[in-house]
């Protein structure tokens, strides 16, 4: 790590120093553009695998209500994949239109992550096509067969971008000569890079929670009506059941995950509390203020916490802010402070409501009788986005400045176009009138009773 | 090795150009189709052909950035910043493509379905413009080498990059058009064949009239990309895509459209091998050659291994994709655009009773 920071001093990236006034303006469209993609390709993670479990208990008993289920999920698979496929260019253009020079520089190194990425996308994109334009056509078995492919690249899409972000967290598998050349690359190296596990699996949990809550959120609303038709019922038991799984798990994973930040880049788990100064049995504040003098202004302290949260150990000593340069430091503090909270405190909720189902239906094999436990389902789907994207910006902006973590800053990665507020603000009306026509579309499909796609099936 | 790495960028750029175009073409076809009730057959038959096919076409293009980035680098960034207009525009168009497909099979009124067809319709004529302009500029040497340090407007507005646009936006009608008229073939609708052949024979000869009389525009403004392609490899090839398109345009006069369409896809490839040998060894021409560009060997030794690896999986599935597509296992019915509607009142379901 030494030798980055001494190269980092002056270190401008093989396309030169750059001279953007807009950077925010970049930034800011590239947090837009994930912050889009990313809920989307959740769908991609884990909804697969409802879909061939649904599938496979239609094959199992020929109950056509199965069948009905299976086959609605997958036009919403196809969707909510084809908006991810294109909400995902986006993002291989913009790497390129905001970031030049980070690619110029660092494409050798951690590129091949996308490479393999691309092979999965492939896999991906002609199953799903022969899983939801096959219905009916191909025989039931290979009907299913066809789907696994695309359980099995929902998992490897995501992980290969990950790596990437975890390199850029944790950059490793390359050397910086005296001169500033990117040499002795060793791609394998970048791909594996420490950071990577926790936020593989953190992401993974995650994907599966965004979309087993989203899910159960809406069939919550129509048992709330008082359907308790066996449609409903399973649409909202499987979404339900996993994530209800999930959810406790993942507290464990994102305790993993701020021991690994906390080892890897100290100076971001200080910015999750907002700790000035290095300091032994360091707190933790829920809520309040950090001001720029280095205090938090209300809140609720929680002595020993944050020692607690990175060590285990309440008496633990970490390292705040001030072990680094001003320049050096993450900000807005406040904007990563927030992003966590919400995170952990979602979380906690999550798990909370996860584990009560999972009681009731331990000691009594029935779902809940309380009418909260459904309202509470109804938020939890949007709530969970909500943690989901909290947590990218705590990862993100709590890796300010760094584009590549203590190797290359934001500013001298970004493009010297100009233009950027224009494009974010085309780029902002495009994805709302995406937005909007998804959500037309979902209440469109929706709206219709299942039994059109069990009509379909006496014609065949 | 690079010369290794050049090759798959080139692949997954022919790939693109024939897959990719076929389906931004069948955009035109359209917006180009007529009215409501007349064009209502031939926007059945391109939402019948397309929809299982067209993620994975598009994937390739997805492809061929991420081999630049990796194996070239620094002509990527160089490349996107430049020529951040046409590439941004580009983007947008394929947001418009990929919404349009995505909704259309699910419009419930002629209105939408309207609607929805000129976004497919007018992000057809963008992307293959904007991306054909792209390249434009990098072949008559417009882009240097660095952040942004080309003109942004000159570089793909000028006398080849419009060429190349205009192009790639004709070659795409004509390849889709073949496409197309095959595909009805296959699955028996004759006056669709008819309706496609017509728009290929019309398409074909205006794309080999631009080619043609674009060698003159060449000429004149970028002297080396023309002496490139009228000497050596890029000769060869130039004429072998000219032979192979007249081929193939007398397959379609003959109505045997099922050859047409390989003899096609043929030519388009045969243009892209072209240009590569006309630019040859350059990346960007005057600034960069790829052996300069190349990324470290460890680099591209990995990106080979890993796509050979890739490509055991992936062509297997290919080939299963194609050949349900060829059999016509995976095509929805064909139900022109226009009669989907009719049964419908005001707010009810339109798929509820199938038509008989
Ligand atoms: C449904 C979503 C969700 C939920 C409930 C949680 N997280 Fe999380 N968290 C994410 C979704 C997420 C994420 C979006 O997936 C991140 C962003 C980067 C990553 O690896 O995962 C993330 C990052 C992230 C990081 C930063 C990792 C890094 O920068 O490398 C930490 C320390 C935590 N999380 C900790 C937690 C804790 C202690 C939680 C307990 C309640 C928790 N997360 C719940
Ligand atoms: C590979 C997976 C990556 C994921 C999932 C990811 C996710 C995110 C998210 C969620 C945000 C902030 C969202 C918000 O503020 O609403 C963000 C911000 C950002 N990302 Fe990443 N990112 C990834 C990789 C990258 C790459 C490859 C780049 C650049 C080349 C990048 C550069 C940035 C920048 C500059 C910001 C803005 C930070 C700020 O607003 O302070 N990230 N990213
Ligand atoms: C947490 C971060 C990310 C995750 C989990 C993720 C995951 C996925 C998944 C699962 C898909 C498949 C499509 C779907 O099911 O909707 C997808 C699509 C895509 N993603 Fe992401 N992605 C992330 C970030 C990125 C980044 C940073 C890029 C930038 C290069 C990117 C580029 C793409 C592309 C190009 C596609 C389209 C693939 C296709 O055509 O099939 N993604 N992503």
């Amino acid at each position: 790590m030494e030798a980055f920071v001494l190269a980092a001093a002056d270190f401008a990236g093989r396309l030169g120093e750059s001279n953007q006034p807009d950077l925010l303006w970049a930034r800011e469209l590239q947090a837009l553009s994930f912050a889009v993609h990313i809920p989307l390709t959740c769908f991609g993670i884990a909804f697969p695998a409802m879909v061939l479990f649904v599938e496979g208990l239609y094959l199992r008993t020929g109950d056509p209500t199965y069948r009905a289920l299976a086959k609605r999920w997958s036009k919403v698979m196809l969707l909510m994949f084809a908006v991810g496929v294109v909400t995902g260019t986006i993002l291989s253009f913009e790497l390129g239109l905001l970031w030049p020079n980070f690619m110029a520089t660092f494409g050798d190194v951690f590129g091949l992550a996308f490479g393999l990425e691309g092979f999965s996308f492939f896999i991906e994109a002609i199953f799903i096509a022969i899983y939801v334009y096959g219905w009916d056509r191909l025989p039931p078995r290979v009907h299913l067969l066809t789907g696994v492919p695309i359980v099995i690249a929902g998992l490897t899409g995501s992980l290969f971008v990950i790596s990437v972000n975890g390199w850029m967290n944790h950059p490793v598998g390359f050397d910086i000569a005296a001169n500033g050349d990117i040499v002795n690359v060793r791609p394998w190296e970048a791909l594996f890079n420490e950071n990577f596990w926790h936020e593989y699996v953190h992401m993974y949990f995650a994907g599966t929670m965004v979309v087993g809550f989203l899910v159960a959120a809406v069939y919550a609303r129509a048992w709330l009506r008082g359907d308790r038709s066996k449609y409903v019922r399973t649409a909202l038991v499987v979404p339900l059941t996993v994530a209800a799984l999930t959810a406790p798990a993942q507290v464990v994973i994102g305790d993993w995950a701020g021991r690994t930040v906390a080892d890897l880049q100290p100076t971001k788990l200080a910015t999750f509390e907002g700790l000035a100064e290095t300091t032994e049995g360091a707190p933790f504040h829920f809520f309040g203020w950090y001001e720029s003098d280095g205090q938090i202004k209300g809140g609720i302290e929680i002595p020993y916490l944050l020692s607690i949260l990175a060590y285990h150990d309440p008496n633990a000593t970490v390292q705040g802010l001030d072990a680094v340069a001003p320049d050096d430091r993450p900000g807005p503090v406040n904007t990563v402070r927030f992003a966590f909270q919400a995170m952990v405190g979602i979380g906690t909720l999550l798990a909370v409501l996860g584990l009560f189902y999972a009681g009731v239906y331990w000691r009594k094999r029935r779902l809940p009788r309380t009418r909260w436990f459904y309202r509470g389902l109804i938020a939890a789907g949007p709530l969970a986005v909500v943690a989901l994207i909290a947590g990218w910006v705590t990862t993100e902006v709590g890796r300010q400045p760094w584009i590549v973590y203590e190797v290359m800053r934001v500013e001298d990665a970004v493009t010297d176009a100009s233009g950027l507020p224009f494009a974010f603000a085309a780029v902002a009306l495009v994805y709302l009138a995406l937005a909007a026509a998804v959500v037309w579309l979902l209440r469109r499909l929706a709206s219709r009773p299942p039994d059109v796609e069990v009509a379909e099936q006496v014609d065949a | 090795m690079a010369e290794l790495c050049l090759a798959l960028a080139m692949l997954g750029l022919t790939a693109y150009a024939v897959l990719g175009s076929a389906d931004l073409g069948a955009g035109l076809w359209d917006l180009t189709a007529g009215g409501a009730e007349r064009g209502g057959r031939v926007r059945g038959m391109i939402q019948r052909s397309m929809s299982p096919v067209w993620e994975a076409n598009h994937v390739w293009l997805i492809f061929v950035l991420v081999i630049l980035w990796t194996a070239f680098p620094v002509f990527f960034g160089s490349i996107m910043s430049t020529l951040y207009v046409p590439m941004f525009l580009a983007a947008l168009g394929i947001i418009g493509r990929g919404a349009a497909f995505a909704l259309r099979g699910q419009a419930a009124t002629l209105n939408e379905a309207r609607f929805l067809g000129a976004l497919f319709a007018s992000s057809s004529v963008i992307v293959p413009f904007c991306l054909g302009a792209a390249l434009g500029g990098i072949a008559s040497g417009r882009v240097p080498v660095g952040n942004a340090l080309g003109a942004p407007f000159e570089s793909w507005l000028n006398p080849t990059s419009l060429l190349i646009g205009v192009l790639a936006v004709v070659t795409g009608a004509y390849v889709s058009a073949v496409y197309l008229a095959a595909d009805a073939r296959g699955a028996g609708i004759e006056d669709m064949v008819a309706a496609f052949r017509r728009r290929a024979l019309a398409s074909g000869v205006l794309a080999g009239a631009i080619a043609i009389g674009g060698l003159f525009v060449v000429r004149a403004d970028a002297r080396d990309l023309f002496d490139g392609l009228t000497s050596g490899g890029g000769l060869v090839f130039v004429a072998l895509s000219a032979v192979l398109g007249a081929a193939t345009l007398a397959l379609v006069w003959t109505g045997r459209v099922a050859p047409a369409r390989w003899g096609s896809a043929a030519a388009v490839a045969c243009v892209v091998i072209g240009w590569a040998f006309a630019q040859s060894p350059d990346l960007l021409p005057g600034e960069l050659t790829f052996d300069e560009a190349a990324a470290s060997d460890a680099t591209m030794t990995a990106l080979l291994v890993s796509v050979a690896v890739g490509m055991l999986v992936l062509v297997p599935s290919l080939v299963y994709l194609y050949r349900l597509v060829l059999r016509g296992d995976l095509q929805q019915q064909f139900e022109p655009l226009d009669q989907r509607f009719r049964p419908i009142t005001a707010n009810d379901h339109p798929r509820e009773e199938p038509s008989p």
